[in-house]
């Protein structure tokens, strides 16, 4: 989907994306990772041309973004960021319409879309439509933003720290929204963090940035388990490393088939923390299991957690 | 002070009530040159008027002890209101009571009791507006409702024996004219002004180290002092038009039309650039950066998103630009640009302080009703800035 080829970019002497190349297949979505600074926003930013690179080619679903006329090219591309930028003096559904008014949809349809992505994020859609910016909370205006990243059905979403500056409670639930968005719509995303836990919970793979290159490229559980480097070590965070890899764990690798247990059952693509969480406050050490259709299939045991 | 609960309608009470009994309300004068004798409001104007004048005013005092409520509010509004327009009936009904019988050289003008009372009555008007919280369409009823009332009041020929209206009804013909004149020099130069100063503006936000030099530029050419500069206008624009007779020819020359509308344009072209730079600059990058992610053009930016928000700011220039220009050209008239300065330097000449307000007052009217309409018009736009 998206080929990063050898890309520099400097100002005034001070290289900030040297010579990085990474390859997102579609349907990923691809976390950078990295402390501020490390030039994961700017390859994000290179990627729909609001940064030019001074070397380098970037192609998208196959085609050079330098052959396509900016403007084109990012109307194929959605694009969310930390600080919204929602139009204040616009409602929300035309806030959401921007794009596909833009591209001359008509209007029946244009309002379907609002009401679809107004729907998709748990937002009553009668009642949003018409409200301003400012009548909407943090998370509420963060979701009317990715709505609108995503209003023109793009091929491909990137999103810089969309989630930073809300506070944790409503960050856990737009992190939930995102999962299920990713895995409903298959779409390919790259989303640009500095939250380790955010970048476990989100990635299907991980590139950690550092002074401009990509230091390790993995899936979530190869990085916890196999950092590259002290760099990465330190970053993933030595203390805390076995929860963390309690949290990337899904249940369905220790699933002990054919057992039974009492209790509320686990899903199937739980993590191994819900599942220790779970054990933790029902105190027992043995949990049953359930597929997606709530068949119960197995048990998850504690002495598995730790194998 | 806990007691009086609307203290700004206690003051203006207050103030009214020293004017009335310490100044006159209009005075008498045996012929225009001479300064007139003082005569108070309730010599002046007939009993049952004088009575309910002292009434309203009793109630309205008894109002700032009143517990605040959206109807006592309308009350003050509509006992102010109607205040105004009967302050308006009783100098009338004087001027004409007094002119009954004497010379027709005796002239009636408006004392200072008069100013303070319609000036307290406005002011205690737009104080319950506030307190009301009243919208655009609210403002505009009313003063279209004090404006009509007055309107009907001129119509009925109340005003005629005011020896303001004895300097109108002598010129009636040169009023409109300088009226038009007047006008036509604000928008002369107010509309120049925005062809040159908007696109200044857009540069100065655009790239901010213009802004150093230009604002310097602007800023020294808005400390000059208007007299001033439509003298020093008059070397460069008369040697302009001897140069290119083609010029003389449309009117361009030292003095006149021509070195007023520069000067004008000059002097509004800081608020002009000052108030487009700082509105679009006042844009949160972030809406900005979002809709180039989005893959708006530049052109769209501009004038979906940077131009409506910006609107509220323009608008204030626009309405600084306005007042400030219906003001200067008051002054071009020493020139001979011609406009409502006219009577106000001929009365001067003459010390005729009638002649003098004939051309001053209509001046601050225009500059009200620009200010009162432009105003309204930002207030809208700010409430609704839909697509």
């Amino acid at each position: 989907m998206i080929e990063i080829d050898k890309v520099t970019k400097s100002y005034r002497e001070r290289v900030v994306v040297d010579s990085l190349s990474l390859t997102v297949g579609a349907g990923e979505l691809c976390v950078l990772l990295g402390s501020s600074g490390c030039g994961k926003s700017t390859t994000l930013r290179m990627i729909n041309r609001l940064i030019p690179t001074d070397s380098g080619s970037i192609r998208v679903g196959g085609e050079d973004v330098t052959l396509v006329p900016a403007e084109a090219l990012r109307r194929r591309i959605g694009y969310a960021i930390q600080s919204i930028g929602l139009f204040p003096h616009w409602t929300v559904e035309d806030n959401i319409a921007t794009l596909p008014r833009l591209l001359k949809w008509r209007e029946p349809r244009v309002r379907d879309r609002v009401s679809e992505l107004l729907e998709l994020f748990r937002l009553d859609a009668p009642s949003y439509r018409g409200k301003y910016p400012h009548q909407l909370s943090g998370g509420e205006q963060q979701r009317v933003g990715v709505a609108r990243a995503l209003a023109a059905d793009p091929e491909l979403l990137l999103m810089d720290e969309p989630f930073a500056a809300v506070d944790p409670i409503t960050r856990d639930a737009l992190q939930g929204e995102l999962a299920h968005i990713h895995r409903a719509t298959g779409k390919t995303i790259v989303f640009v963090t500095h939250d380790i836990e955010e970048a476990l919970r989100l990635a299907t793979v991980i590139a950690i940035m550092d002074s401009g290159q990509i230091v390790q490229l993995g899936a979530p559980l190869d990085i916890l388990e196999r950092p590259a480097n002290d760099f990465v070590r330190d970053f993933v965070g030595r203390q805390g490393l076995g929860l963390k890899l309690l949290s990337v764990r899904k249940v369905s690798d220790r699933l002990r088939r054919g057992e039974t247990a009492e209790g509320e059952p686990l899903a199937l693509d739980a993590s191994l923390g819900e599942a220790l969480s779970a054990m933790t406050a029902r105190r027992t050490d043995r949990l049953p299991v359930c597929d997606a259709e709530g068949r119960q299939i197995g048990v998850i045991a504690l002495a598995d957690l730790v194998r | 002070m806990t007691l009086i609960r609307n203290q700004v309608l206690f003051t203006l009470v207050i103030a009214s009530v020293a004017a009335v009994a310490a100044s006159g309300f209009v005075a008498y004068a045996p012929n225009r040159l001479i300064s007139g004798k003082p005569i108070a409001l309730w010599e002046a104007a007939s009993l049952p008027l004088t009575i309910i004048i002292v009434l309203i005013g009793a109630l309205l005092l008894a109002m700032c002890f009143a517990a605040p409520s959206r109807s006592l509010h309308y009350a003050e509004a509509g006992l102010a209101a109607a205040l105004l327009l009967l302050v308006l009936v009783a100098a009338g009904e004087a001027a004409n009571t007094l002119a009954v019988g004497a010379k027709p050289a005796v002239r009636i003008s408006l004392g200072a009791a008069f100013w303070v009372l319609v000036s307290c009555a406005a002011l205690a008007v737009v104080d319950a507006l506030q307190r009301l919280g009243a919208g655009p369409i609210t403002r505009v009823l009313a003063v279209a409702a004090i404006c009509a009332g007055a309107a009907l009041l001129a119509a009925a020929g109340t005003f005629e024996g005011l020896s303001i209206a004895r300097e109108y009804a002598t010129r009636r013909q040169l009023f409109a004219d300088a009226l038009v004149r007047h006008m036509a020099l604000v928008a002369g130069s107010v509309g120049p002004a925005i062809v040159i100063g908007f696109p200044l503006g857009v540069a100065a936000a655009r790239n901010p180290p213009l802004q150093g030099p230009l604002f310097a530029v602007l800023n020294v050419l808005q400390t000059i002092p208007s007299i001033a500069l439509f003298g020093l206008l008059i070397v460069p624009l008369a040697a302009l038009a001897t140069a290119v007779p083609q010029l003389a020819a449309v009117g361009v020359g030292g003095i006149g039309v021509a070195p007023a509308i520069v000067a004008l344009v000059l002097y509004a072209l800081l608020p002009v650039v000052r108030n487009t730079s700082t509105g679009l600059s006042g844009v949160d990058a972030a809406v900005i950066e979002a809709g180039r992610g989005m893959g708006l053009t530049r052109l769209q930016i501009f004038r979906q998103v940077e131009l409506p928000l910006a609107l509220p700011v323009l608008l204030a220039g626009l309405r600084i630009v306005t007042v400030q220009a219906i003001g200067l050209a008051v002054v071009a008239a020493l020139i001979g640009a011609g406009g409502l300065g006219t009577f106000v330097f001929e009365g001067l000449g003459q010390y005729a302080v009638d002649l003098v307000l004939l051309g001053a007052l209509p001046a601050i009217f225009l500059a009200l009703a620009a200010d009162f309409v432009l105003q309204t018009l930002a207030a809208v736009l700010r409430r609704r800035m839909a697509p």
